[in-house]
């Protein structure tokens, strides 16, 4: 690790004035200071928001639920207002099986961090197509774009687009804009380019959630049950008129440099029922356009699956 | 000529007892100071530079920049030029510093350039290794061939288990100091009495400068026996640095790289027998690979050795790897997972049921009788009769099935010298170059001095981890409670007589009709004579008794403390939901016998941890090698993964104990039970799934793979 400055601001707008070049916001650390330990990332100066009271909180802000970027994964996964609504979110945050994880991660440090792809942890970039393609890539992506093969990390990035959400987003010019979760997610192009729509002197402050109106939830495919990271998620939101769908919002994770959405099956899904074979065809719709590497073919099928379970949880159907 | 045999099974008051652990609450608390957990003022910290490449010439080195880093104390070049590294991780420079963050700095700033060469670091396509593989030659007994060509049934199949590391929670390392003549070493260590000379050979000083101190260590399994190079590194920086002590341990990921692993093992088999399940025939093709060494062949057809027609050919492959280490019954669970898949699948292929292929087939392995009684009594835990079904009869998203793995061991004590000490106040101490690597080692050699003594076992206090005390062997081969607990034996016997002698006038009978009973010294047969301990030890006079116990391993075994042969079955449940490929443990059942067994309770835990770590091996754990870059990518335990309770499902453990076991005494017990229980696991999975997965560990791609082809076939 290098030596590197830190510091600790109570403001917003102070936190901002510190992230000059080099500087990195530090949350729960749990993903930044691994990066930093194994050189794979080396900022001068560490600007913590952990003491930023405004960052806080779980609260209701008009028609939406707003959630600070500092609430950690446990805050997230105890509140009553989301265990209500948004057991998609619940779901998600509680997959993350290691208590010490939820207690220091942060919402906004799991859609700010970094892959997990093994060539990048060991410094070979993130964008190494040849290493990947030719290598190990039985954890990588079947959607990937042009040299991205990498998969987005974040637990809650999918079940927050399939809800419709946004990122409330402040800059150094003071300015705030919130940005729909499925556009703060990207495949980068370049090396040096980040996966997700924030500048290096902008912070994350506020997630915006759309007011509660849908059945939703979270399939996630892990290898162990224990700590793991998924194979394949599907995060699904429904709005229904009785038992029929009316509008449907499907998002794959763990599959694509970004969460994938799945319109071909939320539109195949409007109208119809949530039973085990339209839960199954829409699965497969969803997986439609994969393209899987040398080893990970059988993610495919874990994502297909992944839809399915996901769709009959939030209709209320036995899953397995 | 005094008396060492055990006391009868039924007149034991502390061996054979339910006694927890006693430094458990020092462990739990944190009080247990482990190697790694020392931290001096004085304290400098060593750091490695290691290889990146997996095969490469060093072409220079340059300290320069590293040595004026303000801080740095010593700079060692382990690797200079011209050296040829066979596998990346390999050491090529070390560092001492007044911090970690230092040493870690300065390991960067040194300059090294590699020519670098071609390297192969995967095995598991033996087509694609060339001029790595070794033929190992063949074996052959009786007429394979007429028995595959007369045979009622035949079955062929692959399987396969990659090499895992040790993956020790306390990685590799020591703290070390080399002042005036004299080196402290404070090393993490299975062989407390050896591991000194091993350093003072590598320093090429005499044995007796080397001073070694290990209370408690963190895991071994195998890996951690020698004093390494990484130790003698740390012993020179310290020398060179005033004498200030050192403390070197690898950092995670070199102790996944470099500090041992377990030789992975594939094999094609064919298995020929009867519709009755007879087995008849077998022939075996197998390549393993534990790095650059190759790998050697596991001993195949395991437990089932007599099969009285038998072809085996093996192949070496060498590859740029970090080299294998002892791992917890070398080449054992390999071997057990090979024969095992394949006689089950033999089982499949006939429509038996393979518990009564096992039952029959044990006839033809060491002990037919011990195996076909353990594997009754397994079947009876895991309810096996009831609940099994031909895999082709499953139906449903999640499926379970119920699978078989054996084992057998030796275990006999290693050689080993106890001294016990009687003070004239009563107290009684007890010293062993020993070490207790987490297997309560130190409960149980005070439960056999407190039995043979007649004193409770707070009135024992056992030193051991030091060399200073009598030489005792390392804790590898599952020797370690054969050969301490029959030495404490033997020297408590000795301090008793000696003490009987001093006390035999003043009860006014001979010392051999003298037993010491509930903390008293009583005439045999007449109570009424009798005094405390605490009052005969006052006949002691000023000089305490102090007397030797030896384990000497070749005249053990008639004398009848400890011998060695252990067998063991395990059998699993395993649900398997077919859409993801995820494997899910029911339950693991552990019959496992070994002799006199000390301390069932900390038995029992021995076996449950090994069942642990044959429940990540089977579903889990691997080590990631990339041909491209020839590093290991997943030497981190993120994705070197590795089971955590949720994972585990329920773990039952019967420990065989009958007087007929007991009466053979003490054999060891670590090594044995981690054997059979991927052969369970993976067997349990194929017969939920109706179709052999042929690799471990069971990962949801490897299981939906396997589904796929049979559907294909």
């Amino acid at each position: 690790m290098e030596n590197f400055e830190y510091a600790n601001p109570t403001t917003v707008k102070e936190a901002l004035s510190l992230l000059t070049a080099g500087s990195e916001v530090l949350a729960g650390g749990t993903d930044l200071l691994s990066l930093m330990k194994d050189d794979v990332h080396k900022p001068k100066r560490l600007v913590n928001i952990k003491n930023i009271k405004a960052l806080g909180g779980i609260s209701k802000a008009g028609n939406n639920i707003r959630i600070g970027a500092t609430v950690t994964l446990d805050e997230l996964a105890s509140n009553p207002l989301i265990r209500t609504a948004y057991p998609s979110l619940v779901q998600a945050a509680l997959g993350i099986t290691s208590p010490q994880i939820r207690n220091m991660g942060t919402v906004g440090g799991d859609l700010c961090q970094r892959p997990r792809c093994w060539y990048f942890r060991s410094g070979n970039g993130l964008l190494n197509k040849s290493l990947v393609e030719n290598g190990e890539n039985k954890y990588h992506a079947i959607f990937g774009t042009g040299s991205a093969h990498f998969v987005s990390a974040s637990s809650l990035g999918p079940a927050l687009m399939a809800l419709g959400a946004s990122v409330k987003i402040a800059g150094a010019d003071g300015k705030t804009k919130d940005v729909p979760v499925s556009q703060f997610f990207k495949a980068p192009n370049a090396e040096g380019e980040r996966e997700i729509a924030l500048a290096a002197n902008e912070i994350v402050t506020d997630i915006l959630v759309p007011a509660p109106a849908t059945k939703n939830a979270t399939y996630e495919v892990r290898h162990k049950q224990a700590l793991d990271w998924p194979l394949a998620t599907a995060s699904v939101a429904l709005r229904m008129s009785g038992a029929k769908v009316t509008s449907a919002s499907i998002t794959l994770g763990h599959v694509g440099p970004t969460p994938v959405r799945a319109s071909e099956a939320e539109k195949m899904l409007v109208g119809q029922t949530i039973t085990a074979d339209t839960a199954e065809k829409a699965g497969a719709a969803a997986v439609a356009g994969a393209k899987p590497l040398s080893q990970n073919a059988y993610k495919v099928q874990l994502a297909k699956v992944a839809v399915k379970r996901a769709l009959l949880t939030a209709a209320g159907v036995k899953a397995v | 000529m005094a008396e060492y045999k055990w006391p009868p099974m039924d007149k034991r008051r502390v061996m054979g007892k339910r006694i927890a652990r006693l430094d458990g609450p020092m462990k739990s608390s944190g009080r247990a100071k482990y190697p790694s957990d020392m931290n001096r003022s004085d304290l400098l910290f060593g750091a490695l530079l290691t290889s990146p490449h997996a095969h490469a010439k060093v072409t220079s080195i340059d300290v320069t920049a590293a040595k004026a880093i303000q801080g740095v104390t010593a700079i060692r070049v382990v690797s200079g030029p011209g050296t040829e590294i066979q596998w990346a991780g390999t050491e090529v420079a070390a560092v001492s510093a007044v911090t970690e963050e230092i040493a870690r700095d300065a390991v960067k700033a040194i300059k090294v350039t590699y020519e670098v060469l071609p390297h192969l670091v995967k095995e598991d396509n033996l087509a694609k290794v060339g001029a790595r593989a070794k033929a190992a030659g063949e074996q052959v007994t009786g007429d394979p061939d007429k028995a595959f060509a007369e045979a009622e049934a035949k079955t062929s199949g692959d399987y396969g288990i990659p090499v895992i590391t040790h993956c020790c929670l306390e990685p590799h390392g020591s703290v070390v100091a080399w002042g005036n003549n004299k080196i402290d070493f404070w090393p993490s260590t299975q062989a407390v009495s050896t591991v000194g000379g091993d350093l003072a050979k590598m320093l090429e000083l005499p044995a007796t400068q080397v001073h070694v101190d290990c209370q408690y260590m963190g895991g071994g399994f195998g890996a951690k026996f020698p004093a390494d190079r990484w130790g003698a590194e740390a012993a020179r920086l310290s020398k060179e640095s005033g004498g200030r002590p050192v403390k070197m341990f690898l950092d995670r990921a070199t102790e996944l790289t470099i500090a041992g692993v377990r030789p992975s093992h594939f094999a094609k088999i064919k298995v020929a027998g009867k519709k009755d399940g007879t087995i008849t025939g077998w022939q075996s093709e197998s390549w393993a690979s534990g790095g650059i060494g190759g790998g050697g062949m596991a001993p195949l057809p395991y437990v089932f050795t007599n099969i009285p027609n038998r072809r085996m050919n093996h192949t070496q492959v060498s590859l740029n790897t970090g080299p294998a280490r002892a791992w917890r019954a070398p080449n054992h669970p390999q071997a057990s997972f090979l024969t095992c898949a394949a006689i089950t699948d033999f089982a499949d292929t006939i429509g038996m049921d393979p518990f009564d292929v096992f039952f029959k087939n044990v006839a033809v392995s060491a002990r037919p009788e011990i195996y076909r009684k353990q594997l009754a009594k397994a079947a009876e835990l895991i309810d096996w009769k009831k609940k099994y079904s031909h895999g082709a009869k499953k139906t449903g998203t999640l499926r379970r099935g119920l699978g078989i793995g054996i084992a057998t061991w030796g275990g006999a004590g290693h050689a080993s010298k106890c001294k016990l000490t009687i003070h004239p106040d009563g107290s009684v101490e007890v010293e062993i170059g020993s070490q207790d690597i987490g297997t309560a080692t130190r409960t149980c050699i005070t439960q056999v001095a407190a039995e043979t003594l007649g004193l409770p076992m707070s009135a024992i206090k056992v030193k051991l981890g030091d060399n200073s005390y009598p030489p005792s062997g390392p804790s590898g081969g599952s020797t370690t409670i054969g050969g301490v607990s029959s030495s404490t034996r033997k020297a408590a016997v000795n301090a008793l007589e000696k003490l009987f002698e001093k006390v035999a006038p003043s009860l006014g009978v001979a010392p051999d009709q003298l037993e010491a009973d509930d903390s008293r010294v009583v005439a045999k047969g007449n109570p009424a004579k009798a005094m405390s301990w605490k009052q005969a030890c006052q006949k002691i006079g000023p000089s305490p008794i102090s007397e030797m116990g030896e384990n000497e391993p070749r005249t053990a075994a008639r004398e009848g403390l400890n011998t060695q042969g252990a067998s063991g079955i395990q059998m699993a449940e395993v649900e398997v939901d077919i859409e993801t490929g995820v494997v899910r443990i029911i339950e693991v059942v552990a019959v496992q016998d070994c002799g006199l067994v000390v301390n069932p309770k900390t038995a029992e835990s021995q076996v449950a941890g090994a069942m642990i770590m044959s429940v990540c091996s089977a579903l889990m754990e691997e080590r990631i090698t990339d041909q491209t870059t020839g590093r290991v990518l997943n030497a981190d335990m993120e994705f070197y993964k590795l089971a955590g309770l949720p994972d585990v499902g329920k773990l039952t453990v019967h420990m065989d104990i009958t007087p007929e076991h007991d009466a053979r005494g003490i054999i060891g017990l670590g090594e044995p039970c981690a054997i059979g229980g991927i052969a369970a696991i993976a067997n349990a999975a194929a017969n939920a799934l109706g179709v052999r997965v042929p690799m471990v560990p069971l990962t949801p791609e490897r299981v939906l793979a396997a589904l796929a082809n049979r559907r294909n076939a």
